[in-house]
């Protein structure tokens, strides 16, 4: 049976994975193999690492540090950030990333979603998109993200734009939900749950984990594939070896570390 | 120990190369016929489509020196879906070194392709390819096309369907799943590989 993943997700700037503070003021937290293998260790099952430089800069990615994961590596990882255009995911793809995943410059130019799934296949493909409700009830996209100043609203439908990116060749989907983003609340269940009637590709929740019941309420309520998380595994808030015997115990399939 | 991985441009060449190198063996990543003929062991990667390696591997004039080989040959991912006569992926004939045809899994409720993630492994018959795999342990899949479970087949897993995981016909083998990102399990599948006899 196929188990539902845990994903934590790295910021990398220059090489160097980082903790932001309210996206400014960010702390080394380490080398990134190092750190890849320490969650591989762990038990994760996937791994997410988003250049934060790379994106808002303008900056294409840098991939010496993506071929030392993958050379050390042996469980899957997603690069996210700056990539806006098939070379781009080539040499990623080929420096030995599993996935690419993209987010503003879909929504910029949705025809590279095609691009990508017709030279990669669609497995390579991750669409990410980061969505919050608005005042009139209905859930829209955001753009440019990765810094606040710079963030936009450039009216989509978040369940228009999850449809558009299926039928363009997307292979998975990772819903970011801004408003649960940091705050440890828990995952934003309504939003997701309207993504999942979306998808029928797999869907990875992110934004809101605080504790593993979130886990467990995400998986069975939500009834997504993965579930991705930053804060609470770097803080060491929540362990992944402990997440997981609680999931199990919740009737959750997970892998075994 | 010569051990060829074949470059069909696919793109998790690299992966795959490392994985061999994590086990102590330097791979040599290759487009040449003589370089396959002169291997110990040949692996034959792929991701992308079926169609995709299968033209790449015609252009390369490397599909008879495949089916010719005497070395084992393991193919991995697109790879193995190759190994079969036929796969329904853009309507595309494969290299035929086993038998059966290559189909897209099922959509179904609850069943989201591509089918992506670490799935459980069930032991279908003894083979060296998968000793030391016992039921219940997971690799890492990432596929939408599976081949069936034949009498060929040595592991299979279940997504809408049951479908091959890994086959073995003498120095014929393949793995649907990823051995380079599916840990210990993978490992294991490359090692049993690289020390089976031909």
């Amino acid at each position: 049976m196929l188990s539902r993943r845990i994903i934590p997700c790295l910021d990398v700037r220059d090489g160097r994975v980082v903790k932001g503070v309210r996206f400014r003021d960010h702390v080394d937290m380490g080398d990134i193999a190092e750190l890849a293998l320490r969650y591989r260790d762990a038990g994760a099952d996937e791994l997410v690492f988003y250049d934060i430089t790379a994106s808002p800069q303008g900056r294409s990615v840098d991939r010496g540090w993506i071929e030392r994961v993958s050379r050390l590596l042996d469980i899957p990882f997603c690069v996210a950030g700056g990539i806006r255009d098939v070379d781009t995911a080539r040499a990623v793809l080929h420096a030995g990333a599993d996935k690419v995943s993209i987010n503003t410059p879909a929504l910029e130019r949705p025809a590279l979603i095609g691009e990508l799934a017709a030279e990669f296949g669609v497995q390579c493909v991750v669409v990410g998109v980061d969505s919050v409700r608005e005042d009139d009830g209905r859930w829209r996209v955001r753009t440019h993200t990765g810094d606040p100043e710079r963030t936009r609203a450039p009216g989509r439908l978040t369940l228009d734009w999850l449809a558009e990116a299926q039928r363009l060749g997307a292979g998975e989907i990772v819903l970011n939900c801004i408003a649960s983003d940091g705050v440890r609340g828990g995952y934003d269940l309504a939003q997701l749950r309207a993504a999942r009637t979306a998808c029928r590709v797999p869907l990875v929740a992110s934004g809101g984990a605080g504790t593993p019941a979130h886990f467990a309420e995400v998986f069975r309520e939500a009834d997504v594939d993965g579930a991705l998380a930053a804060s609470v595994f770097h803080a060491g808030v929540i362990e992944i070896p402990a997440l997981k015997r609680y999931l199990r115990g919740e009737g959750v399939e997970v892998r075994d570390a | 120990m010569r051990v060829a991985v074949v470059d069909a441009g696919g793109a998790n060449l690299g992966s795959v190369a490392y994985a061999l190198q994590r086990l102590g063996v330097a791979p040599e990543v290759t487009a040449s016929a003589q370089a396959l003929r002169a291997a110990d062991r040949v692996v034959l990667p792929g991701v992308s489509t079926a169609a995709t390696v299968m033209r790449r591997l015609r252009e390369l004039d490397l599909v008879e020196t495949l089916r010719g080989l005497r070395v084992p040959l393991l193919g991995v991912c697109v790879g193995m879906q190759l190994l079969f006569e036929h796969s329904e992926e853009d309507d595309t004939p494969c290299l035929g070194l086993l038998p059966g045809r290559v189909a897209r899994l099922p959509d179904a409720p609850g069943v989201r392709v591509p089918h992506m993630g670490w799935n459980t492994l069930e032991p279908e018959r003894a083979a060296p390819l998968a000793e030391g795999i016992g039921a219940g342990e997971r690799a890492y899949f990432v596929h939408s096309y599976a081949a069936p479970v034949t009498a060929d087949c040595v592991l299979a897993s279940a997504h809408g369907r049951r479908f091959a995981a890994a086959v073995q016909r003498g120095a014929v083998a393949g793995v649907q799943f990823h051995p380079e990102r599916s840990a210990a399990v993978g490992a294991r599948i490359l090692r049993n590989f690289l020390e089976g006899r031909a």
